[in-house]
């Protein structure tokens, strides 16, 4: 039976880029398609649905064969970071990028580059969702399909 | 982003409007609050339930996209099956799926020429030609097409029909992602009237709240509740089909048509042993920790090929055992699995289904009808095979017949005979409880006629525990409170198995912190539930139907409940008081 520990909201977190982890999948298997992580996600900024969501869980194929979870794997040398012509994002210490969103044009190319199709958009704010590996969605997986892990 | 906003869509026209209809929401919430509002705005009276000018509406709620468990859809529209109110709840992602397009409701009118489906991505709807995909054998396949056709997965929500849906069967569902449904009351048939093959919904609004500090913390713990809750660990861990065994011990499950309320080798289609040799997976709707939705895997050696096998995921819940296991005394687990698949697969109602087989199969021992009837098809308690043909056949309908056992139980009794023992509540087939009076007047007096409407079934629970013995008076008025909150919680809208979490306290602090409305309170709670329910009875009232026509199948007061012998005269009073209350 799962354990639900429950996330104080800590800043640094919900802002980003300041803790030295990473998202990752632990056992997919254990995924029931719930979306808890996807609401989480999109409620660090108070916020419900799914607009915000840097992460996405769909089935691999009709939910009878199981899920995905597509969220930001922290590349070291991040494809997308590359192709962004106006430099708004750059490299996180344990890997992935941070969104400068001043900076962001909202072209979109680093949608295109990411190879996991980790990219968001948030059609609103015409910017790119891409996870901040903060482990807000962590604490709300009922199954202990995501964790977060020290930087490799 | 608004919930106020609704979506009309025009089949006939092939043309969408949007409109904003704050007042709507604000008095009636949401849900079934504002889609009975809808039904009876759109639906002209007297409609033909198969006829372009049936609607088929849906509505979502304030909570919806907002709190866990806040996971289902209403749909409403006129029943092809009672040929009256048309409700049913599905989850999956559609509810999620609606909001964030950016509406509250969807309204379908009118009927394609052409076989059709609908893709909606936020403000754009596109009608798409259907006629490649319509008339394919399962409905799986057509999920399946569609999937790789249109995009966002993850976001939306792929609702379809089956063949049972296109040949309008009166209790054809609409599948949902899979394994969901707007099962009950032919939701599937309406589809099919329309050509619609398929609905597709996705968007990607932000739903925003008054108060975002304090949405999370409601939010922490409203989700907390729901993981510490005992719904939580039964309806995970073995699913609905932990009632089996109980209902069983009792003496209520249903069983060979109700001529017995037990059955042997009830151990074998138990939620404990399907999950020890079948279980292949859990899944949940969009934001439902739970998980109650469970996949038992079926093997089936390929006839052609040493040691290979078909491996299919059936999904197995309490209903589907009842009225296609016990009711039809199929107790031997993969037979049962396989003909609950064929009813996935033909896009059917099980609980209707496994009805209307149950009195084929009375009515051909009886003699009322023969093999001549029935095609050559032997019917036989216990008989997969047998049954699974004849579902094959409900659907494509070779002689007067079949057609008729796919109008429902209660069309095909008064046709040839044998209504005492067909087990029709309003003109909808019986939900799988046998536990007392309670049960039965939920059946008759229920604006649906589902267990889901005011669960009669749970208070017999009670009262045969603790010995308890209440007058119909009693009972009505019980069953009148339940129902009438029961509309409150199906207006925000949250899944059923919620309401131990979604009390009165938290379902107000809810609403107030998402800035639904500051000033609301229990009356006005209350007073809503009770309007929004007698508004449903308005339209049933308004469409003919009448509580001096409900009739009661003798099978059940032939037949010993947990509570003793029912009386008939006994649940004529409680019809009569529930109904004195509706007024
Ligand atoms: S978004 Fe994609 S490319 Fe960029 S760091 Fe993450 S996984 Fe790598
Ligand atoms: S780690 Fe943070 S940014 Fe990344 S998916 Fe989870 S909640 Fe979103
Ligand atoms: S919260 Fe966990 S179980 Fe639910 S969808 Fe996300 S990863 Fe899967």
């Amino acid at each position: 039976m799962l354990k639900l520990k429950l996330f104080k909201a800590e800043k640094r977190s919900l802002e980003g880029g300041t803790v030295a982890g990473r998202l990752t999948v632990l056992d997919i298997d254990k995924c029931v398609g719930c979306q808890l992580c996807m609401f989480a996600c999109s409620r660090r900024f108070g916020e419900g649905g799914f607009a915000k969501s840097a992460i996405r869980v769909r089935s691999i194929g009709g939910v009878e064969r199981g899920f995905t979870v597509i969220v930001c794997r922290a590349c070291p040398d991040p494809p997308c970071m590359k192709v962004c012509v106006t430099n708004a994002l750059s490299l996180r210490k344990a890997g992935g990028v941070t969104l400068n969103p001043s900076k962001c044009i909202g072209c979109g190319r680093c949608v295109d580059a990411c190879p996991l199709k980790a990219v968001f958009w948030d059609n609103e704010a015409n910017k790119p969702n891409i996870c901040v590996h903060c482990g807000y969605c962590v604490n709300y997986c009922p199954y202990r399909v995501i964790g977060l892990r020290e930087a490799r | 982003m608004t919930l106020d906003k609704i979506l009309y869509i025009d089949l006939s026209k092939r043309r969408f409007h949007v409109r904003s209809r704050p007042d709507l929401f604000e008095k009636h919430i949401g849900g079934t609050g504002v889609a009975i509002r809808l039904l009876l705005e759109e639906c002209p009276e007297k409609a033909d339930p198969l006829g372009p000018e049936n609607p088929i509406i849906f509505a979502v709620g304030p909570l919806t996209g907002l709190f866990p468990m806040a996971s289902k859809t209403v749909a409403m529209f006129k029943s092809p099956l009672t040929g009256n109110l048309g409700e049913s709840h599905a989850g999956g992602r559609s509810a999620s799926a609606i909001r964030m397009a950016g509406y509250g409701a969807i309204v379908v009118k009118g009927t394609s020429e052409t076989p059709v489906y609908l893709a909606i991505y936020g403000s754009d709807v596109y009608f798409r030609d259907a006629s490649g995909i319509w008339g394919i054998e399962s409905s799986y396949t057509v999920g399946r097409i569609i999937r790789e056709l249109e995009s966002e997965a993850g976001l939306r929500t792929i609702m379809r029909i089956g063949r049972a849906g296109e040949k309008m069967v009166s209790y054809a569902s609409v599948v949902v992602e899979t394994y969901r449904h707007f099962g009950r009351l032919g939701l599937g048939a309406v589809f099919g009237s329309k050509k619609l093959k398929a609905i597709t919904i996705c968007g990607k609004h932000s739903v925003n709240v008054k108060n975002p500090q304090a949405y999370r913390i409601l939010y922490d713990k409203i989700l907390q509740l729901t993981v510490k809750s005992q719904v939580m660990r039964k309806y995970h861990d073995i699913g609905t089909s932990s009632n089996v065994i109980p209902l069983n011990e009792l003496k209520a499950l249903p069983s060979l048509n109700l001529r017995q309320t037990s059955i042997k080798n009830a151990e074998n289609i138990s939620g404990e042993n399907l999950a020890e040799k079948h279980l292949g997976r859990r899944v949940s709707c969009s934001h439902c920790p739970v998980a109650c939705i469970h996949l038992a895997t079926l093997r089936e050696p390929y006839e052609d090929e040493p040691y290979f096998y078909k491996t299919t995921m059936v999904p197995y819940d309490y209903e589907p055992i009842y009225s296609l296991g016990s009711m039809l005394g199929l107790t031997e687990t993969n037979e049962l699995l396989k003909l609950i698949d064929e009813v996935e697969t033909q896009g059917l109602d099980a609980i209707s289904t496994g009805v209307v087989l149950a009195w084929a199969t009375e009515a051909y021992e009886k003699g009322l009808v023969t093999s001549m009837e029935t095609m050559g098809l032997e019917l036989k308690w216990g008989d997969g095979e047998a049954y699974r043909e004849a579902v094959r056949r409900i659907v494509s309908q070779p002689n007067e017949f079949y057609s008729t056992l796919a109008r429902g139980v209660e069309k095909a009794a008064s046709k040839y005979g044998g209504m005492d023992f067909a087990l029709s509540f309003g003109g909808s087939e019986m939900p799988g409880y046998h536990t007392g009076p309670a049960a039965h007047l939920t059946f008759l007096t229920g604006a649906r006629h589902s267990h889901l409407d005011s669960a009669g079934y749970s208070m017999d629970e009670d009262n045969a525990k603790t010995g308890t013995k209440m007058t119909p008076k009693q009972i009505a008025e019980a069953l009148f409170k339940e129902e009438s909150w029961r509309q409150v919680l199906s207006s925000l809208v949250v899944c059923f198995f919620a309401r131990g979490v979604y009390k009165p306290d938290t379902v107000l602090e809810s609403l107030k912190t998402v800035g639904f409305n500051p000033d609301i309170t229990l009356e006005d709670l209350n007073r809503i539930g009770v309007e929004t329910l007698k508004s449903k009875n308005a339209f049933k009232a308004r469409e003919g139907f009448s509580h001096k026509d409900l009739k009661i199948p003798r099978r059940i007061v032939e037949t010993e409940t947990p509570l003793g012998i029912l009386e008939e005269e006994f649940i004529r009073k409680g019809i009569e008081e529930f109904f004195r209350l509706l007024q």
